[in-house]
Order: structure tokens, then sequence, then C-alpha cells
């Protein structure tokens, strides 16, 4: 085994060589490939080589052995939804360059594709989130009478599906699809809310520290020092532990104070970072000339300071409304979030989470779960990207 | 002598910005015998740095080379392939840059860094090299040169640093080597060593060079010839005596005549006037260092006092006394014969309305987030409770004072104005508040000259409209010829003489003083040289301070 490896790197090796040595002789000695070192040439190589792979294991995938193409399944399910996706950002800003304003019109021509494919992300789950009630076929709670229940996504009678319910039932007979688009509602939205009271915390007290320095700086870092030396998840835990007790006598739903609790934890990471942005922010002359004009504190932080600052917090925001995310859906993964009948996609990952283990014969009973999950994935990424594009943008950073 | 060692042929250099490809650039010829330096002046922005670095084959990112050749002993630079470039450059070419600080790796002692070109390029072995290094450190004087080699880039000053610079450049014996502005950022005291020193070094070892700057002076010490660039046009080139006393262009000429700017002198103060603002017996500290001791002196309306030094003298602290962030320790400050409090937080708003500052740096003293009708109309509103329309009208008329069109830029960011044009909104932000003082902390020393001369015109415009106060801080002696009306010289912390500018200009005068003096170039080319001669080689720079 160890053989063919090392006789398969030398072989790329000796390709890597040819490969270079044909680029200068067809081009007549173009720079691109006169200067090119060798070590990058390799790297043109084995993502040729790694290519080919993905497209061989492509064709697998559609093999008429379903053995064959079962252990591909997922791959090819990816590859698909990489190429669909694809296209459909580009579709979405071609439209977006032709269709709007002036001002919408630039905005889409300078946008790269990732961010196209963000911002249209996050507009599909604002829409199935505002119009979940509408778009849903069925109630989030709803047991639908004389429907079985573990039913296959897929609709594909012969594996178990059935074409009403085109992504399965769950375990006690609920339609997944519109469990997925009330999911959006919930989950998305508590993580938005709890992201913002983060932020709002996190914030002002950081700015607060900044501007202030001195002993209120003291006492508010060491604070956040003890809270952040607690693991976030764990101590989390325990505070919904203490909270689920105290919800029904006060009155108060869980979910207030499962937003209130981690935003208090999510608030130190934001703390930090806007503590660190504002000292380097309050040390410049700008600063120094508003103070010496005598002015007030709110001015000094709302007008001065946060304008300058909202770069690296706008990138924090989508890191953290992830994090956020994902801390619900492990919460109530765990059981103590988001609590049923409400639809919640931590909580259904969990639910269907056997279900991963009939992949390797059966993987469409397996996606019954990764939809959930895959939901939080895209979302993820999406958001990321999005940040990632304007933070470019404010940054002024050219290719 | 006459051999041709570079040669530059139309060359033409873009960069991009917003997408599109924009000239830098446009077709510049230049010609290097062996031996000979090449002056190459202008004003930022006119692609000085870019057509010293392109002499070298080189492009910063983002930027491109669209036509012309550079041809450097034979060699076609622009074609050459990259294995060519890298035996080339650092043995055969070599680069000076303008902040020695910032280029050094701070986390290796100077004589590692300096030996890596020679051993790099197979030139010496690391024993030769250590041992030649020092024997360079000596011949650009170098305090210490057995031992200054084995520190740290930051436990040495900023004209040493750029001194083992240039030697690291010379440790392969260039051919050429290209200074981008190597004296910019230090002390007139600074330059004149590592002037000399360079230009020693070079006439040594028969390098030929590219000197980069904006200081005519300077050049005028260093050249042969001088090139003068304009927005990417050569505007003339000349031999450097024929430039200085019979330069062809009109452009050229104007940059000569900036350094004609002078006011007037003004009838003395009266006796018993009432100084707008007076510093008493003040003693200042950094925590538990004592930075000013016993610093006394007047600043009378319609006049301008120069506070002048070397960095570290203490000048911009006597600033922040008057302005309140570091109050003293002892002593006091009188507007117009009433006591201030110390802190800034204890003034009252209308005194904060009577002292205002100028800044050094206008990049960092305006919110990039703001438009300048928000910068200059926040003072406005906030002092004299201006609002709507009202503001409106004072900020443009403010704009119109610092002769800027308020059409066009009252929605502008920062970010959009050059920094002559910056400079400028800072000193209309001062003005928004309508005060008798103001501070202006180097307002120039970030600028090129003819943006610089435009800017003391303005100041000196608006003293003589509104009698304005100025405290003006600067180690331009130049600048101090121009425009102040009395001059306070600093060192250590203590006011080593003051009086009227026309007294301080005449001899005799303090020992430091004389140094300071002396120390700024003139547009003679014979200027460093007689200096020197005058000075004694040895008796230079550091040690002239330290004998006093």
């Amino acid at each position: 085994m160890m053989i063919w490896i090392l006789a398969a790197l030398v072989g790329m090796g000796a390709l890597a060589w040819g490969f270079r040595f044909a680029g200068q002789q067809v081009t007549g000695q173009k720079p691109v490939f006169r200067d090119m070192p060798f070590g990058v040439a390799y790297g043109y190589v084995l993502a040729g080589f790694a290519a080919c792979c993905l497209v061989w294991a492509y064709y697998q995938g559609h093999s008429s052995d379903p053995l064959v193409a079962n252990k591909f399944f997922f791959l090819r399910i990816g590859i698909e939804g990489f190429i669909i996706f694809a296209i459909a950002a580009w579709l979405f800003r071609l439209a977006g360059r032709n269709v709007g304003t002036a001002w919408t019109k630039k905005l889409f021509r300078a946008m790269p594709l990732t961010a196209a494919f963000g911002i249209l992300i996050i507009l599909i789950y604002a829409v199935l989130a505002i119009f979940a009630g509408a778009l849903a076929p069925y109630g989030q709670e709803q047991i639908i009478p004389g429907v079985a229940a573990n039913i296959t996504p897929g609709g594909d009678p012969a594996l178990g599906g059935n074409p009403d319910f085109p992504l399965g039932t769950d375990q006690i007979g609920r339609d997944i699809l519109s469990r997925l688009i009330y999911g959006a509602q919930n989950t998305v939205g508590i993580a938005f809310a709890t992201t913002l009271l983060a932020f709002f915390l996190g914030g002002a007290f950081g700015f607060l520290a900044a501007t202030f320095g001195g002993w209120l700086d003291q006492i508010l870092s060491r604070m956040v020092d003890v809270l952040m030396a607690i693991p976030s998840l764990i101590f989390a835990l325990l505070l919904m532990t203490i909270a689920s007790v105290w919800a029904p006598r006060l009155g108060v739903p869980l979910t207030v104070f499962m937003v209130v609790i981690i935003a208090v934890i999510d608030s130190t990471r934001v703390f930090r970072l806007s503590r660190a942005v504002g000292q380097n922010i309050v040390v410049m002359d700008y600063i120094e000339a508003a103070k010496l004009r005598g002015e007030g504190l709110g001015y000094l932080i709302f007008r001065e300071i946060l304008p300058n600052a909202t770069a690296p917090l706008l990138a924090e925001f989508g890191l953290r409304f992830c994090f956020v995310f994902l801390t619900i859906a492990a919460l109530s993964f765990l059981g103590v979030g988001i609590q049923p009948p409400l639809a919640d996609w931590g909580t259904m990952v969990r639910d269907l989470s056997s279900f991963v283990n009939y992949a390797q014969f059966a993987p469409m009973a397996a996606t019954a779960p990764l939809l959930a999950a895959g939901a939080i994935a895209l979302l993820t990424v999406a958001v990321n990207f999005v940040v990632d594009w304007m933070l470019h943008k404010s940054s002024g950073l050219k290719e | 002598m006459t051999e041709t060692l570079l040669k530059m042929r139309g060359v033409q250099i873009e960069g991009r910005s917003d997408e599109t490809w924009n000239p830098i650039i446009n077709g510049v010829d230049l010609t290097l015998a062996r031996g000979e330096v090449l002056g190459l002046i202008g004003e930022s922005g006119a692609g000085k740095s870019t057509l010293g670095l392109a002499a070298m084959g080189y492009t910063r990112d983002g930027v491109r080379v669209s036509g012309g050749s550079v041809e450097f002993d034979g060699i076609d630079l622009l074609a050459a392939s990259a294995a060519v470039k890298r035996d080339l450059l650092g043995k055969r070419i070599a680069y000076v840059a303008q902040s020695a600080a910032a280029s050094f790796n701070p986390a290796h002692r100077l004589i590692d860094q300096h030996v890596e070109g020679p051993t790099q390029h197979n030139v010496m072995s690391r024993a030769e090299s250590e041992a030649d290094g020092i024997e360079l450190y000596r011949k650009l004087r170098l305090p210490n040169p057995d031992e200054i080699g084995f520190r740290y880039p930051h436990q040495v000053s900023g004209g040493q640093l750029q001194r083992a610079m240039t030697a690291m450049a010379m440790s392969c014996r260039p051919d050429l080597i290209v200074f981008d502005e190597p004296t910019t950022a230090l002390d007139v005291t600074t330059q004149i060593e590592v002037l000399s020193a360079i230009r020693d070094i070079v006439e040594q070892f028969g390098t030929a060079a590219i000197y980069i700057t904006h200081d005519l002076a300077v050049v005028a010490q260093m050249a042969d010839r001088i090139k003068v660039l304009l927005r990417g046009d050569e505007v003339e080139t000349a031999d450097t005596r024929t430039m200085l006393n019979a330069p062809q262009k009109e452009y050229t000429k104007s940059l000569w005549a900036v350094r004609s700017f002078e006011r007037p002198a003004k009838p003395a103060i009266a006796t018993g006037a009432v100084p707008a603002i007076s510093i008493q017996n003040v003693d200042a500290a950094y925590g538990t260092t004592p930075v000013l001791h016993d610093v006394s002196f007047d600043m009378h309306a319609g006049r301008t006092v120069a506070v002048v030094g070397e960095s570290g003298s203490g000048k911009s602290t006597t600033a922040r006394c008057i302005t309140g962030l570091l109050p003293p320790k002892s002593g006091q400050i009188l507007l117009d014969g009433e006591p201030l409090p110390l802190n800034y937080k204890k003034r009252s708003k209308d005194q904060l309305r009577q002292v205002q500052m100028i800044y050094q740096m206008a990049d960092t003293a305006l919110n990039p987030r703001m438009s300048i009708g928000k910068i200059i109309g926040r003072p406005v509103q906030f002092y004299l409770g201006l609002t709507g329309a009202e503001k409106r009208k004072r900020v443009d008329q403010l704009l119109e004072q610092i002769e800027l069109d308020p059409a066009e830029y009252y929605n502008r960011l920062p970010s959009e104005l050059s920094g002559g044009q910056k400079q400028r909104v800072g000193i209309a932000r001062a003005l928004a508040a309508e005060p008798k003082f103001i501070i202006c902390d180097e307002v120039t020393s970030a600028l090129d000259q003819l943006v610089a001369e435009g800017i003391l015109r303005l100041l000196a415009k608006l003293q003589d409209e509104l009698s304005l106060s100025y405290m003006f801080i600067t180690h331009d002696l130049a600048t101090v010829r121009a425009i102040a009306d009395e001059v306070v010289v600093m060192k250590d912390g203590r006011v080593v003489e003051q009086g009227a500018k026309h007294d301080m200009f005449k001899p005799p005068h303090h020992p430091y003083t004389d140094l300071l003096l002396s120390s700024v170039p003139e547009m003679d080319p014979d200027w460093l040289s007689n200096l020197l001669e005058q000075r004694g080689v040895d008796n230079i720079g550091d040690a002239a301070v330290d004998k006093m």
C-alpha cells in the first residue's frame, strides 16, 4: 500500500515537471510558466487529480448497482447541490444586475458569487420564516391521522416514501417539511433576537470600558473574565435547568430565559472585541479633539466611536449569530432549549438522529435527521459569506 | 564614469483602482551612468517611488509596467525571469526604504539581517560578512561599530537605524542603490549625519544611486543631476548646479520659490498688554518621569510663537499642558490673565472654546466616518448653538475661509480629500469655535512643500483677519522663518532661549540653537561640505550635542 502511495506521489511529481515544461514550450516562455516554482506545478497536478477523483465518484453515484450507488449517494447530492446553488446564485446576481434601482444594480455588479449565494439563502429563509403559516402544508404540531410515522424522505414508494410527504414524516407522524419551515421561524427568530441582545449588552459595556478606562474597565473586564472562565455550554445548561424551575413559577416563557441567558454568555465575547476596538479608536486625535471640545460620553460613544467600529462588529455579528444558532440547537438537542411541540431544528436532529445508522444501505432514510442539520449549515455558511463581503467592502480592500 | 549602468526608456506604469487601470507614470526616460547620483524630486503622488522601484524591475501589488524598457547593465529587467532578478536584487541593486524602523525585522539583530544578503548570494562567508559589516558601520560613523550590530532594531535610534540600513544595502557592494526618502522621518540634526554618511560611502565605493526625496535642499547636497517629476511626467532634468541656479520650467521655479515666503515683522508688543495665553513656571511629568521643567512664556493676540526643538524636547507636552490633557504638577496657565483650571474636565465650555488645536496628522484628526459638513458643523452647533440653515450658512462661510468650495466639499468624507485639504478642514474645525488661541502641532510636517506653503499662507491670512494667537510647534526652521513672530527653543523639557524672531536668527546663539540653525539644509550644493568642514568631521550631530 505504502509503495503505491509513494509511487503515485513520485509519478505526480514527474507529471508536474512535464506539465510545467509543456506549458513553457507551448506558450513560448510566458512568465506564468517560466517563473512557476515546482511546488505550484505540483499543486496544479494534485488539484487536477483530485478533480478527476471527484468526477469518477460522481459517476459511481449514478451506478445501476444500488450497493455502489448508495456508497456515493451523499457525495453525489453534495456535488449536485453545489452546482445547483452556484447556478441559482449566478441567476440571482444576473437578475439583480438588470432589475431594480441604479443603486442596487451597482451593488450587484460588484458582488462576488459567494455573496450573491449568501443573500439568496438569507432571503429564502426570511420568506420561509415570515410566511411559515401560509407556506407549510401542515401545522408544526399536527399529527396527521391515518399517516404512518417515519415515512422515508424522497417520496418514492419503492423506498418507503409517500409522494404526499416529500420530506417524509417523523417518529410520531408529523410532516417534516412543515416542521422545517416552522423551525426557520422559531430557531432563526430566537437566534436573531439573542444575538442583537448580546451585541447591545457587550457593545455598550465594551465601549464604556474603553472610553472610561481605570477602575470601571477593571471591574467590567474581570467580571467578563470570570464568566468566560466557565465553559459556556455547561454554564448555559446549568442556568437553563434553574430557569426551567423558575419559569412556570414566574409565568414567564422558558424561551425568554433562554434568550437572556445565551445573550449574557455571548455578550462577554462581544465585550472583549468592542473594548479592544474601542481602545484603538479612543487614542485617535479626533477623539481627543472631541474630548477637548467638552463632548459628553454619549456623543463620544455613539457618534465618534461606534461608526468607526462597525466593520469589525459586523464581522463578529455574523460569526456570533452562527454560534448562538448552534448553541440554541445544542441546548434543544440536550432537551432544555426550545420546548416541544414547537418545531426546532436542533430538536429535530436529536429526535431522528438514530436514522443516521442506515446511511450505508438506505441513504434516503438517513437524510431525515440531516435535513435539519443541513438547514443549519446552509444558513451558517450564507451568513458568513455575506459578512465577509460586507467586511471587504467597508475595509476598502482591493483584490 | 560615462559607462551607462541603467537605461529606462518610455516607462509607463499603471495602478489598479476602482476596477480600472489608471496611469501613474506616463513614459519617463532615465539614464544613469556608473557612479552617478540622480536626485528624483516631486510632490507626493508624482510617482517618484514607483519609478524608483521600477528601476529595480519591481512593482508593488496592484501596479504593473505597461510599456517601455528598463535595462540594467545590458540586462532587460522587465523581461528577466524571477531567477535572474533574484540574483540581481540585493547583490547588484539595493534599496533603502524611507522608514528603517518599519523595514527592519524587529525579531532579529542588525548584524543577522546584514549578513543575510552576502551569504544568500554567496558573496562572502558569514564571518567575512560580519567583519565587513562592522567595517561598514565604522565607515558610516555609527557609535560603537563593534557592538552596535548585536543590538535589536528597537535598541538603536532612528538615525542610526537608517545608517545601518545603508550599510546593509552596501553589504554586497551593489552597482546601484535606490534611496527612497531616507531622511524624511528624521530630525534636522540627525539628518545631517545620515546625509554625510550616505554621501561618503557612495563616493567611496563609486556606487550609482537614485535618491528620491521631496526636499530640494537635501537633494542639492546629494545629487549630481536632478530630475523633477509632476504627476507621472518628467518636468525637466539638469545638472544640480544648473537646475538650482537656472530652472527652466514654471513648475520647477515655483518649487524653488516656496522657501521665500516670509511675513513682515510686526511692531513690538505694547508693554503691559495682557497675553492671550501665559504659561508660568510649569512643571509636568508622565507618571514619575519628569518631562517639563519650569517652562514659562507668553503668547499675545495676533502673534505667532514658534516652539522649536528636536523630538522629545517637550514641545508637544507643553501643548498638552495648555489644553489640560496633562495637568501640570505645578505652575499655572492664564487665559487673558485669568487662571485656567489645570484639568480640561474642570474647564467651562467657554474656556474650552477659547483654546483650539490643529493636529499634525490630519488623517487621524478627522473622524473618517463623518462628512466635512458634520465635522465643521459640530463645534458650530456645540459652542454657538446654531442649528439648521444658520449652521449650514456658518459652515459654508468657514469652508470659504479655508478656500474650499462649500457646494462641492460639504458632503464629502475625509478620505475623498487630499492631505492639504484635510489639514484645511482641521483648521476650519478649530476656527468654528471662534477661539482666541490655536495650537498648531507640526501642522505642515506631513505635507509637501508647495501644499505646506499654502497652509502657512492661509494661517497667516486668518491671523490677520481674526487677530488669532498661534502656538506653532515645529522642528522645521524654514517654517519658523516663514511664519513666526517670536521663537521659543526647547531642549530636554526646558526653554533654552526665547525672543523675537529676527533676534533669534542673528548671532550670538545659545550653542543648541546654533546647532539647530546650522543643521537646516540650504539650497547650496556646497552647503553640506562647508558645514562638515566647519564642524570637523568627527564632531557632527550626536557628538556636538553631547559636548554642550
